[in-house]
């Protein structure tokens, strides 16, 4: 290997350290006019009356639109089509868009927010899950599985109750995990075009252009063929850019209308707004162990605050149950769930979508089981890792589990045999594991084509372009993209171009969502090159009379590998190859493999194969006052193999930061107005100076050890790190302040309040912890019986619910 | 209301320029000279993307106004290549990693071209209180870090680390 595994420049590293990458707000045409959204200031109202006329006749002004302009509703999932760009008659939080106003410059247009004239008829506001479970009247939304749920899961797969009665002990927690956003740097933007040739172009800083390019056909009636979407490099996605959002749909239609460039920006407090962020989950967990650590059974309920809108919430819902079975062996499972709506920004996907809450609830428990037990928290784990190539109780179809040798390596680097109850005390250790997809095994909407799709050009020049639909975010997807195809053709990452998500110009990639980028366009660009580079060894081998097989592409030649000497330059068997076969395209594409669930809810889930990490955190904690520091994080993650290892370092390092901004001081949440004024349930603070985040003062060294055991499907054996290391972060973090100071924290974040609570509750002879204790009745529906494979199970529910697999995913 | 106009040196550059007198040094810099390269994460000054440097002091540029730029020496991340040949931390913030979606990347590089040039070796500690006005999220700063300390490696090897920002 020339490219792979080697640490490397990224191909956009030059561009971004210039300042030169052009980012949806820098994109500048003239007669461009710009777009404002008045955004409701009541959290649940009837729109009684718009009066725009006095904002029409403003100086400047050259359009207002309001939801009569947008009939038709969309949505991310498929079954959730219930958004619209612009409210029609009804406002269901404070910032849900209800006008916009165009104008020459934005000053203009902010000034014509204020003469709009908006009368509401308040409806009754649901602050929390609990207000929305016994509240069935006002509906937030005419759809969902009853009244303000959104939606009810309740599967089981082996006998749940049995396995719990059977077990030594039975373990019961409850969790509570608060909402948090991405808090993306970059705020949304967007322009908006109608092109030349009379067709549709928006520019927008999306992850997902192929879902946002469906849905602006859908919104507004046009031939998708139409339209172009064109991802802009995100400035920071981490989820929050992977819906349609309202300010896309509305530009299109005011640039379509006015045949001018039109060009959004939002303001910090409205990136708030548009959320999508992580769901507050409320947890109840049941485990049932025999003395010896082993799991006899597990129940997982969980209750999340949806928000607003469905967004990717039915995903959500399902996520909060996908995964407890990927990581320790678990016979039989039971897994409800419930979404509800509420007045509040939508929640979404959120880096570890839907994961993290549960397994935050996981991992704590597993710790209080072996305190319980007597076991150390490694060697408990170490016991009941599941084996590789597994079909679990719930069908996913396991791949390679390096997590053994995570726990392995991380314990060894942190020295934590000689830490882990040893430490004086208001210090401490703890430990987390955790398991994420490699992208989701199905798409959003139901179809049997590729998920990626790759194209490569090769002329007489020697350069080459690869074509693909997938999204740069950050991440290095447009590095994967040329390293793979460096790597096959043997030449330079600097001689490849790659033009990316692009629905014009590139083959669909769905997006840079669910950890898939790496796994599915990579393996698609492997096929794409291989294929060019079979056509260029056939006019290499006639030309050089070497058999094809023997023939190796690197440093840019195509040589004997009998012989090096013998050889012609890359750029010249390309020629060959022009001559022999006409103009060098290539195409490679990637479908992931069929799933083993056929139950109703098994298309949440299922990956080509999951990527494992294991994370121990030191705290120091002053029990005086509560105050928490993380001096130090170790952390281990199966790669399978890494690509890039300078980029995949950043990735974990990353996810680590993240994740420690979730378990110390993240909060979205919310309050309400002072009586006085409109008591309106609104954001508590959305700024970025009041949300707290950590800055380079907080945050802690972190010492990242990489497992290369390469899992034959992902693309030279590598498996997903985009998302996976945060998630063993946040439990262990719980758990090292109960090592430091001997409270439980059930609750994220973790802050200095909670810890003095518990410290106080275990002084006075309480329960020392600080958590939830009640959980809210949910009409649970009766479970779908689903025999895992041991039990004779193919995969089918029982009974007579034998539905094809629900097509929700991210 | 009638335009500003003022002059100035940007990144070496004598410059003359009219704009709208309630406009930010940020949007003076990005609308009406196209130096797209600051960016801008909240207008409020929390973030820390739009830091350049003003009479070679780091500021937030989303606070300060136009008009008080008159006569005053601002340099952005255009401007740190000097003869066509990248800054060091250019060079390294490219080479590992320090930059992911780049999009705060550029108030990183002038917060931290002002630390070296005021402090030409410093620590991890006075590395990390210079630019804890610059959020960033998706590195976790440890590779920013890496970055601006091997800059400090590289002008050692001969490349001009202090450049004079405005001759």
């Amino acid at each position: 290997m020339n490219i792979i595994g080697k640490p490397r420049r990224r191909v956009d590293g030059r561009a971004k350290a210039t300042g030169q990458t052009k980012f949806a707000d820098d994109i500048m045409l003239p007669r461009m006019v710009h777009c404002k959204l008045l955004r409701s200031t009541a959290p649940h109202a009837r729109i009684v009356r718009i009066d725009a006329a006095r904002a029409r006749a403003h100086p400047g002004v050259l359009l207002i639109l309001d939801g009569r302009d947008f009939p038709i509703p969309y949505g991310i999932l498929p079954v959730s089509q219930d958004e619209h760009a612009l409210a029609v008659d009804r406002v269901r939080f404070v910032g849900d868009p209800v006008a916009a106003v165009i104008a020459r410059d934005e000053l203009t247009a902010f000034e014509a927010l204020d003469l709009i004239d908006v009368e509401y008829e308040p409806l009754r506001t649901f602050a929390a899950p609990e207000d929305s479970l016994q509240h069935d009247d006002p509906r937030i939304h005419e759809y969902g599985d009853r009244g303000n749920i959104h939606k009810l899961v309740s599967l089981e797969f082996g006998d749940v109750g049995r396995a719990l009665a059977d077990a030594d002990k039975v373990f019961e927690d409850t969790f509570f995990y608060q909402g948090n956003t991405h808090l993306p740097i970059e705020q949304h933007a967007a322009v908006a075009a109608k092109d030349p040739d009379g067709k549709l172009v928006l520019w927008s800083s999306t992850q997902t252009p192929h879902y946002v390019h469906r849905a602006l056909a859908k919104a507004l009636d046009m031939p998708a063929a139409h339209i172009r979407v064109v991802a802009t490099p995100n400035g920071g996605g981490f989820g929050g850019k992977s819906d349609p959002f309202n300010h896309e749909i509305v530009i299109a239609k005011a640039a379509w209308l006015l045949d001018r460039p039109v060009k959004i920006c939002l303001t910090r407090e409205e990136v708030f707004y548009c959320h999508r962020g992580r769901h507050p989950v409320l947890m109840r967990m049941k485990t049932g162990v025999n003395d010896d650590g082993t799991i006899t059974g597990m129940e997982v309920q969980t209750v999340l605050d949806g928000g607003a809108y469905g967004s990717y919430g039915v995903a959500s819902t399902f996520y909060t149950g996908a995964l407890q079975t990927v990581t320790y062996h678990i016979p039989a499972y039971r897994f409800q769930g419930c979404r509800v709506f509420t007045n509040k920004p939508p929640c979404g996907p959120k880096r570890g979508h839907g994961t993290p809450q549960s397994r935050f609830g996981q991992e704590i428990q597993l710790d209080k089981i072996a305190d319980a037990l007597g076991l150390d928290p490694a060697d408990l784990r170490l016991r009941i890792v599941e084996k590789p190539e597994t079909l679990t109780a719930n069908y996913l179809r396991l791949g390679t589990i390096g997590l053994a040798e995570c726990i392995r390596r991380v314990t060894r680097a942190a020295d934590w045999s000689s830490k882990h109850r040893r430490l004086p005390f208001g210090r401490g250790v703890g430990l987390a594991c955790s398991s994420y997809l490699s992208g989701a095994g199905l798409p959003i909407y139901w179809n049997d084509m590729p998920h990626s799709g790759v194209q490569l050009k090769l002329d007489r020049s020697g350069g080459v372009t690869a074509f693909c639909g997938a999204t740069e975010i950050g991440q290095g997807s447009d590095d994967v993209l040329v390293a793979c195809v460096a790597e096959v053709l043997g030449i330079d990452p600097i001689d490849i171009r790659a033009v990316t998500g692009d629905t014009d110009l590139t083959p669909v990639d769905l997006g840079s969502y669910s950890s898939r980028v790496t796994l599915m366009m990579g393996n698609a660009a492997i096929q794409a090159a291989e294929r060019a580079r079979d056509l260029l060894a056939d006019s290499v081998s006639r030309k050089l009379a070497v058999p094809k097989d023997r023939l190796v592409f690197a440093d840019r030649r195509v040589f004997d590998t009998e012989n090096p000497s013998v050889g012609i330059a890359f750029a010249e068997a390309v020629q060959l190859a022009e001559a022999a076969f006409g103009t060098i395209g290539t195409t490679g594409s990637y479908t992931p493999p069929r799933s083993a669930a056929r139950f109703k809810g098994g298309g949440v889930g299922p990956s080509p194969t999951y990527s494992y990490s294991a994370a121990i955190v030191e705290v120091d904690v002053d029990p005086a006052t509560g105050w928490i520091h993380v001096p130090r994080v170790w952390i281990a993650h199966d790669i399978g193999r890494a690509l890039n290892p300078t980029l995949v370092r950043g990735q974990v390092e990353g996810s680590v930061y993240m994740a420690l901004g979730e378990a110390l001081m993240e909060e979205q949440i919310f309050r309400r107005l002072p009586p006085r004024l409109s008591h309106a349930l609104v954001h508590k603070f959305p700024s970025i100076l009041e949300y707290k985040s950590p800055t380079t003062m907080d945050m802690p060294e972190v010492f990242t050890e990489l497992i290369e055991e390469p899992d034959p499907r992902g693309p030279f054996g590598a498996k997903e790190v985009g998302q996976g290391p945060l998630l063993p972060v946040m439990p262990a973090v719980a758990n090292a302040v109960f090592d430091a100071v001997g409270v439980r924290i059930d609750e994220v974040p973790t802050t200095p309040e909670k810890i003095l609570k518990a410290l106080e509750a275990k002084a006075a002879g309480k329960p020392a912890r600080y958590g939830p204790s009640h959980f809210p009745d949910v009409p649970w529906p009766e479970p779908l019986q689903v025999p895992p494979p041991w039990e004779g199970g193919d995969g089918k529910a029982r009974g007579p619910e034998r539905a094809t697999p629900q097509v929700i995913q991210s | 209301m009638p335009n500003a106009h003022i002059t100035l040196t940007v990144n070496r550059e004598a410059t003359e320029i009219a704009f709208a007198p309630y406009k930010t040094l940020l949007e003076v810099l990005r609308e009406d000279l196209n130096l797209c390269g600051t960016k801008h994460g909240c207008e409020l000054g929390e973030c820390g993307a739009c830091a350049v440097l003003l009479d070679d002091q780091p500021v937030l540029s989303c606070l300060v106004l136009g008009v008080d730029c008159g006569g005053r020496c601002v340099t952005t991340v255009e401007g740190l290549a000097v003869d066509g040949r990248l800054h060091p931390l250019q060079e390294t913030f490219a080479d590992l990693g320090a930059a992911q979606c780049g999009y705060c990347t550029p108030g990183f590089l002038v917060a931290a071209k002002a630390l070296l040039d005021e402090h030409p070796n410093p620590t991890r500690d006075q590395i990390k209180e210079a630019l804890s006005g610059n959020l960033c999220r998706c590195t976790g700063y440890q590779q920013i870090f890496e970055a601006v300390e091997a800059a400090i490696g590289r002008s050692a090897e001969g490349l001009a680390l202090r450049q004079p920002a405005n001759p």
